[in-house]
């Protein structure tokens, strides 16, 4: 019997149009064997929180690029303790300077993958903490 | 005994053409001799556009730059002109960009962070406060909203007395790329290039020289497009507004002269000069086909220097010398105005201190290093004659592709080029983690560094907190039934697909916001739908 697939959704949040790396992360991992949803741009927390609930992701994963994921991740991580998604693992990815990272991580985030990140290591990553 | 011959490594530069370890005037003979090349200034323009090039003008400096409000961006702009720089290229905010007011509760957040942020025309007198416009050419990086920030610059240049007529300018009002790349499209395709179309008409007839659009390959390559897929996915661009323009009545001769191009050159340096040199014979090849008899209309005027997808994080100082090469590459193509990456751009918005930098690049090559006194340096040898020639032919092979598939805007309104150039991107993203394709500090060269070199330019909420009540001020203080009257005209006007640019003016005067008038134009047009395709 095949095991079920991981489900991972790579939202853009807010207004950045910057899709390229959003893209390239969401076919790495369709090669890399997960299942994933891409949500296109300007997603609101709301929506991302809905996405995430409705298909019944194992992963939460942002690309943000332009600056406002600080604000956004706020935004959101009420939106997951409210939807009960806090079991889900919550990946950023993108323009994320480090000086930013630990303030992302106290709002739940659980990996950061900042520009230069390899493929393998986001896979691996979410392998080691999610078993179907 | 005759010496073993070792094998020689076979190369290919981006674009897909193989590079010989020496290239003869044979090899420029086989690939079409110089048929193409002429002379600068002449018809097909392949060695430039101007017969004496920077030694009459050098090119225009025209860094990017734009933060915060009105108010701050007018001190950014007042401290690159007192640095020499001769142009001004504008950033907007996204909510700007995608046609939102500063207090829409989808512009939480991002009031003011990647560029300045503008609500009406208020917001245009005060960034450009001070700035002599006749003097210093100004640039809108601008595309979904871009009707109402052309009609907010002409407005506000009209205020201030200057004659429409004369005035220059550009937008960068390139709608077909935003759906592929950068994603600030706000309407559905086809009525996103009717609103280009209608700056066109508008501009040829009230402000004849302003530059409605420039047409950009520099986004496309950025998502992905190698170097002749770049030049040849922006040249159908081009011809899809000209079709769009000459179905509505207009001549070619009317418009075609005022089109300008944006253009990439991170990657192999050869590459990218003969990426150019071919661009411009192939756009006058497709602008004379198209039905232009006037000289001026087929000339490919181009901004370059920016290469963003050729920076790093990683030891964030290389950039420096990444951006000398790319203004080095630049000059060596002809390039009518110059906006270089800053070496923090990897990070951040550019701080003065980068910006400054850039600025030093470019003037080094007027003043130093020699690179103004010659038109096409380049031109000549036989790697660049030949190079110049297959790339020509690469690119005019892509657009027939491109033709016999359905067109360039079917293929974007299908997300099929979206597709395709995402593959590519990820394609190449593999070829660097595993090392086939170098990147210096990224998988050649590596240190173990902190994040520490780079100075951040901080992003400030008051400041965003200050434009919200400029914004509630100009809706106070503003003639309430005058900006009612022009956007209930502004709708009519979009239901009858009249052009709206006269009706945008008057809601411009009548100090309406981006807001509004977006709002008003999507109640008719609608709002573009991404298609989701891998």
């Amino acid at each position: 019997m095949s095991q079920r697939k991981i489900r991972v959704l790579i939202a853009k949040p807010g207004l950045d149009g910057h899709d390229q790396g959003a893209k390239v992360v969401v076919r790495a991992l369709m090669d890399a064997g997960f299942e994933v949803i891409y949500t296109g741009l300007r997603q609101t927390p709301e929506q991302v929180a809905a996405a995430a609930r409705d298909e019944d992701v194992d992963v939460i994963g942002l690309s943000s690029l332009a600056g406002s994921h600080l604000p956004f991740c706020k935004r959101l991580a009420g939106l997951i303790r409210e939807n009960k998604l806090a079991d889900k693992t919550w990946l950023v990815g993108g323009n994320i300077p480090a000086h930013d990272h630990d303030a992302l991580k106290a709002l739940g985030v659980h990996g950061i993958f900042a520009t230069g990140a390899k493929f393998t290591d986001i896979a691996a990553f979410i392998r080691e903490r999610v078993k179907p | 005994m005759t010496k073993q011959q070792k094998p020689i490594r076979p190369v290919l530069n981006e674009s897909g053409i193989a590079i010989k370890p020496l290239y003869t005037e044979e090899d420029v003979a086989a690939s079409g001799g110089y048929a193409m090349l002429g002379k600068p200034g002449e018809f097909p323009y392949t060695r430039g556009i101007h017969p004496l090039m920077y030694r009459e003008r050098p090119w225009t400096m025209r860094q990017y730059a734009g933060f915060g409000n009105p108010v701050d961006t007018n001190k950014r702009f007042k401290f690159l002109v007192e640095n020499g720089q001769t142009g001004l290229n504008v950033a907007f905010d996204l909510p700007t960009q995608i046609g939102l007011d500063s207090d829409d509760p989808l512009a939480e957040g991002e009031v003011g962070r990647v560029g300045m942020a503008i609500d009406s025309l208020r917001d245009f007198e005060i960034a450009f406060d001070g700035i002599d416009l006749d003097r210093i050419t100004v640039s809108l990086t601008i595309n979904g909203a871009a009707a109402i920030l052309i009609a907010m610059y002409l407005a506000m240049a009209e205020k201030r007395g200057y004659d429409l007529k004369r005035l220059r300018g550009t937008a960068q009002n390139d709608i077909l790329k935003e759906f592929i790349g950068r994603g600030t499209w706000i309407y559905p395709v086809r009525p996103s290039i009717k609103l280009v179309a209608d700056t066109i008409e508008y501009c040829a007839q009230h402000a004849p020289k302003y530059s409605p659009v420039s047409i950009c390959g520099y986004h496309i390559r950025e998502s992905g497009a190698n170097p002749v897929q770049e030049m040849a996915y922006a040249f159908c661009i081009g011809k899809a507004y000209i079709r769009e323009c000459v179905a509505r009545g207009l001549s070619v001769d009317d418009f075609a002269n005022r089109l300008s191009f944006n253009f990439n050159v991170f990657g192999n340096i050869f590459e990218q000069v003969c990426k150019f040199r071919a661009g411009r014979s192939l756009w006058a090849k497709v602008v004379k086909e198209a039905g232009a008899k006037d000289p001026e209309s087929m000339v490919m005027r181009m901004i370059a220097g920016g290469g963003g997808g050729g920076l790093t994080q990683e030891q964030p100082e290389i950039n420096i010398v990444r951006g000398a090469y790319y203004a080095l590459i630049s000059a060596l193509s002809g390039a009518q105005t110059m906006a270089l990456c800053c070496f923090d751009e990897a990070y951040t918005i550019p701080t003065e201190y980068a910006q400054r930098i850039s600025l030093r690049t470019m003037q080094l090559l007027i003043e130093e290093m020699g690179l103004c006194e010659t038109v096409d340096p380049l031109g000549g040898s036989f790697y660049v004659e030949t190079m110049t020639n297959q790339m020509r032919t690469k690119m005019d092979e892509i657009m027939a592709e491109i033709e016999a598939q359905g067109g360039i805007v079917d293929l974007v309104a299908q997300g099929i080029v979206q597709s395709r150039v995402s593959q590519q991107a990820y394609d190449m993203q593999k070829a660097i983690e595993e090392g086939r394709f170098p990147k210096l500090g990224v998988n050649r060269y590596r240190m173990d560094e902190e994040e520490k070199k780079v100075e951040f330019h901080p992003y400030r909420e008051e400041d965003a907190a200050l434009q919200r009540k400029s914004l509630d001020r100009v809706r106070a203080e503003r003639d309430q039934a005058a900006a009612a009257k022009a956007l209930a005209r502004l709708e009519a006007d979009a239901k009858a697909n009249r052009n709206v640019m006269p009706a945008i003016m008057e809601a411009v005067k009548a100090y309406a916001t981006v807001g509004e008038m977006t709002r008003c134009m999507v109640g008719v047009f609608g709002r573009y739908q991404e298609p989701i395709r891998f």
